[in-house]
């Protein structure tokens, strides 16, 4: 939506700004003024401002987000091992604190760029900017940004991605979607991590976690995967291969 | 979620708005906030005032308007209000469902004081 047709006017707020409406009117020796500006404009400038320049480098920005411990540094690993001699890869890594996660990566041979948050659970555009800033997309073709371990805010700041792949690890337990619904509807993919675990857990019934992701009306695919057993990772890895040469 | 900084970001418009209408101070600040938008409204609220200390709507009162959250759905067409976590047609169950309001973050108006220009106007 855009600040300034009017578009962003929507079936629940327009009553408040209709003519003979709650905001319509104000006392005297005041005047009121219609501004109808999103909140986090901002952000989402920016964010525009990184989907153009991964688009002027046919890149794939992929926006990974889920509980922290949910296995998105494992599923990166198993993914560069796998793709790693057909795809050039760089990862954007988000953490408050230390470069663990990124080392893992480098250690696979693939560019990785740290973003220390601090104390922020989130990452936002502007600091995806600057990170960039650190890596060179030239014969780049597919970003990973990891989010930081988080299902509340990261749902929130669009980086500028082009899908959101949120991952829900089985020992979460498949009623994350309904607990989360923020963080689950903006999600394009949803990969079922930690698979391997399925035979040994009684609460965790991906046909579940299904119906409750259809609930909060999201269509996206549902990927059961383990980055330690190998089953079920063609199916991502197919996905990433169409969703790359699709960009390119 | 991120409620000072959404405050932060909020006074920054509303301080636009004020400047270029030459207002000495803002009595009242109109936010839309949906449910699925990700912020909270009494979270919100506390955040503002710290947000307003030392500008010229430091004295203003932040209404949230809460929407609701309604959905269209593909397939019989009709609309319904429904729960942050069930975006299911109410109408006929279906779940392919087109969000119609619910996840706004929006400022909606404000109300300036001793303006340097008369009657309303939109920016």
């Amino acid at each position: 939506m855009c600040d300034t047709c009017g578009c962003n006017v929507t079936p629940g707020n327009e009553h408040l700004v209709a003519a003979g409406g709650h905001l319509a009117h104000t006392s005297s020796g005041t005047e009121s003024v219609e501004v109808l500006k999103g909140l986090l404009d901002a952000n989402d400038h920016q964010a525009k401002h990184n989907r153009e320049h991964f688009e002027r480098h046919k890149v794939l920005a992929l926006n990974l987000m889920s509980s922290p411990g949910a296995g998105k540094t494992a599923l990166l690993e198993a993914t560069i091992e796998a793709l790693g001699a057909e795809l050039n890869i760089a990862v954007v890594e988000g953490d408050l604190e230390t470069e663990n996660d990124a080392e893992r990566i480098r250690n696979k041979g693939v560019p990785a760029i740290q973003i220390s948050t601090g104390s922020a659970c989130h990452l936002d555009a502007h600091m995806v900017h600057s990170a960039l800033h650190d890596l060179d997309l030239d014969g780049i073709d597919l970003v990973f940004i990891e989010n930081v371990g988080n299902l509340v805010c990261p749902a929130s700041f669009d980086l500028g991605q082009h899908h959101n792949v949120a991952l829900l690890s089985t020992p979460e337990g498949h009623d994350k979607p309904a607990k989360y619904p923020v963080m689950f509807r903006a999600a394009d993919l949803v990969l079922i991590t930690k698979s391997d675990l399925l035979e040994v857990l009684d609460d965790f019934d991906p046909d579940i976690a299904e119906s409750y992701l259809r609930q909060i009306a999201n269509p996206a695919p549902l990927f059961k995967v383990s980055a330690k057993s190998g089953s079920g990772m063609d199916r991502w890895l197919e996905w990433l291969r169409h969703e790359v040469v699709s960009r390119a | 979620m991120h409620e000072l900084a959404i405050c932060q970001a909020l006074i920054g418009e509303v301080l636009q708005v004020a400047r270029a209408q030459h207002a000495a101070s803002v009595s009242d600040i109109y936010v839309s906030v949906g449910p699925l938008s990700g912020v909270e409204g009494p979270l919100m609220q506390n955040a503002f005032p710290i947000a307003a200390a030392g500008t010229v709507a430091n004295e203003a009162k932040l209404h949230l308007q809460a929407t609701s959250i309604r959905v269209c759905c593909e397939e019989c067409g009709e609309e319904s209000e429904v729960p942050a976590n069930r975006l299911v047609c109410e109408h006929c169950g279906h779940w392919r469902t087109r969000l119609v309001s619910g996840d706004e973050l929006m400022l909606q108006r404000v109300v300036l004081e001793n303006t340097g220009s008369g009657g309303q106007a939109h920016v």
